[in-house]
């Protein structure tokens, strides 16, 4: 428990860090770019991988489950878009990036740490926290919910291929897929994973910065990260949505 | 002149520094000596508030850097240049940009301006031309030159080097032990660094304290230390069989 408070307090006294106006803009905006490269685009072509197979799974899985001829068929396309909107998408798709992106902001920070080049930005009189850590930051939360918008499109071409090999008709797929479609789902979503990836950034550079060791502790501290801030989004995606929803 | 007044620091239950006090002049190049683990790399980093100090006092040329604002702070850590062991050179950065940072940082200057001292500062360590590599590929020697060139890069006041030549062939050491102190003079520099090669000692030791255990035991310079009576000063001094030779000869 005083260990939690602990990291808690450390976590906090380096946000007050982070969180402060660069000092110089043209290297912040070069920084930023740096980041939304390696935060987002790195992982456009995973998300899709993944949220077009996803797709098809929920709704081959959805046809087999209502077998029954008193369900209607554009029942299929419907759940799919729910699952993907509300659930999959910022969600599973958050907690694949906590294990991504999430282990390479800890290893990095984290190696820099060991080999004092975070000493070494301190000692130009840099604020290193918030030099390194809030371009991640503003990256993740500008580029994640693209990330979810794209996985919820993949998702839904992935759904209706997947319905197509279970025998649902495109026509059925696309009826259930518009039937009673609730656009506030989609800013709930995206509520959602704004809360994920400011946990994701924050929490996986708060242990890569706070690395203390050599090798074994950058190793660890990105395990750490990816443990805590899927622990996190899991929990705070419970507290959202029981706010957001009910 | 830095001057530190009776500082104290605690790892935890570990007593890392203990009274310590020591005036390290300008336009020397100030040694501190002893063995692995007896505290140099802390006074070094304590001296920045890059560890803060449990009490004691630092002074930059009268400035105590403790009662100064963070804002302050990071001023009068643009006047410091420093050599970390391992260079800590950005990695993703080539050796012109490394050097260059500080100056895109800080600085109003034209490109030109900028890419003019960032190559005065190359020749200086001569390595000149090497502008476009990355740190990757630097043998140790190149990276610590590197790393030099970066540290003078805005002209500093005070420089300081955690074990400048660690991990570096004797010859290599010499090169770079010299250009500390080539520096030091031609810009009036106040230069401190810290070693546990008793060849630097000999090279460069103008000014030096021998610390053991977190404690200062012993001040002054390579030729009291020669012939100075403090055991464990001339236990540490003489641990090499060519120091001990050289005793006998004497
Ligand atoms: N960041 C740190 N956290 C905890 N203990 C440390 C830290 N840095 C150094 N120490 C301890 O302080 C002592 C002095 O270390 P150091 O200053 O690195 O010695 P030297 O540079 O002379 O080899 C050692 O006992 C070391 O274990
Ligand atoms: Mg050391």
């Amino acid at each position: 428990m005083t260990k939690l408070l602990h990291h808690l307090g450390l976590y906090f006294i380096m946000m007050n860090k982070v969180i402060s106006k660069p000092e110089n803009w043209s290297i912040f905006r070069k920084q930023l770019a740096l980041e939304m490269e390696k935060v987002g685009l790195n992982s456009v072509s995973l998300v899709i991988i993944l949220s077009f197979f996803v797709g098809a799974v929920v709704s081959i899985q959805t046809s087999i489950n209502m077998n029954s001829p008193l369900l209607p068929s554009y029942l299929v396309g419907l759940a799919s878009r729910d699952s993907l909107i509300l659930e999959f998408s910022p969600t599973m798709i958050s907690l694949i990036l906590a294990g991504k992106v999430g282990s390479s902001i800890a290893s990095e920070l984290g190696s820099m740490r060991v080999t004092e080049q975070i000493d070494a930005l301190e000692i130009m009189g840099i604020n290193s926290a918030s030099f390194l850590i809030l371009p991640k930051v503003i990256a993740a939360i500008f580029f994640f919910p693209f990330l979810i918008i794209i996985s919820m499109g993949i998702g839904m071409i992935g759904a209706w291929v997947g319905g197509l090999s279970a025998d649902i008709t495109t026509a059925d797929f696309m009826y259930g897929l518009k039937y009673e479609f609730t656009p506030f789902y989609v800013n709930y979503a995206i509520i959602k994973t704004v809360f994920f990836a400011f946990i994701i950034s924050t929490v996986s550079a708060y242990f890569g910065y706070h690395t203390n060791g050599g090798a074994i502790a950058v190793g660890r501290a990105s395990t750490n990260a990816v443990v805590t801030s899927s622990i996190l989004i899991l929990l705070f995606n419970y507290i959202l949505t029981d706010i957001i929803l009910s | 002149m830095i001057e530190i007044k009776n500082i104290e620091k605690h790892f935890g239950n570990n007593h890392v520094l203990k009274n310590v006090s020591f005036l390290f002049e300008r336009g020397k190049t100030n040694l501190i000596i002893g063995e692995s683990g007896s505290g140099k790399t802390t006074l070094i980093k304590v001296l920045i508030g890059l560890h803060k100090i449990d009490s004691g006092i630092v002074l930059f040329d009268g400035v105590d850097f403790n009662a100064i604002k963070t804002k302050k702070q990071r001023l009068l850590r643009q006047e410091i240049g420093m050599l970390f062991q391992g260079g800590a050179l950005y990695d993703y950065m080539s050796v012109e940009e490394n050097i260059m940072f500080p100056l895109n940082m800080f600085t109003e200057k034209t490109e030109i301006e900028k890419l003019e001292r960032v190559n005065f500062c190359l020749k200086r360590v001569k390595l000149e031309g090497k502008n476009r590599l990355m740190p990757s590929e630097l043998s140790g020697g190149m990276t610590k030159r590197v790393a030099i060139a970066r540290a003078i890069v805005m002209q500093p006041k005070y420089l300081l080097c955690d074990e400048p030549n660690s991990g570096l062939d004797p010859k290599t050491a010499i090169i770079i032990d010299n250009l500390i102190q080539e520096i030091t003079k031609e810009y009036n520099i106040t230069t401190i660094v810290n070693t546990h090669d008793m060849n630097s000692v000999m090279e460069i030791g103008e000014n030096i304290t021998f610390i053991n255990k977190g404690e200062i035991w012993w001040k002054g310079n390579k030729d009291e230390l020669l012939n100075s009576n403090n055991k464990e000063l001339n236990d540490f001094v003489f641990a090499s069989a060519l120091f001990k030779r050289l005793k006998k000869a004497k």
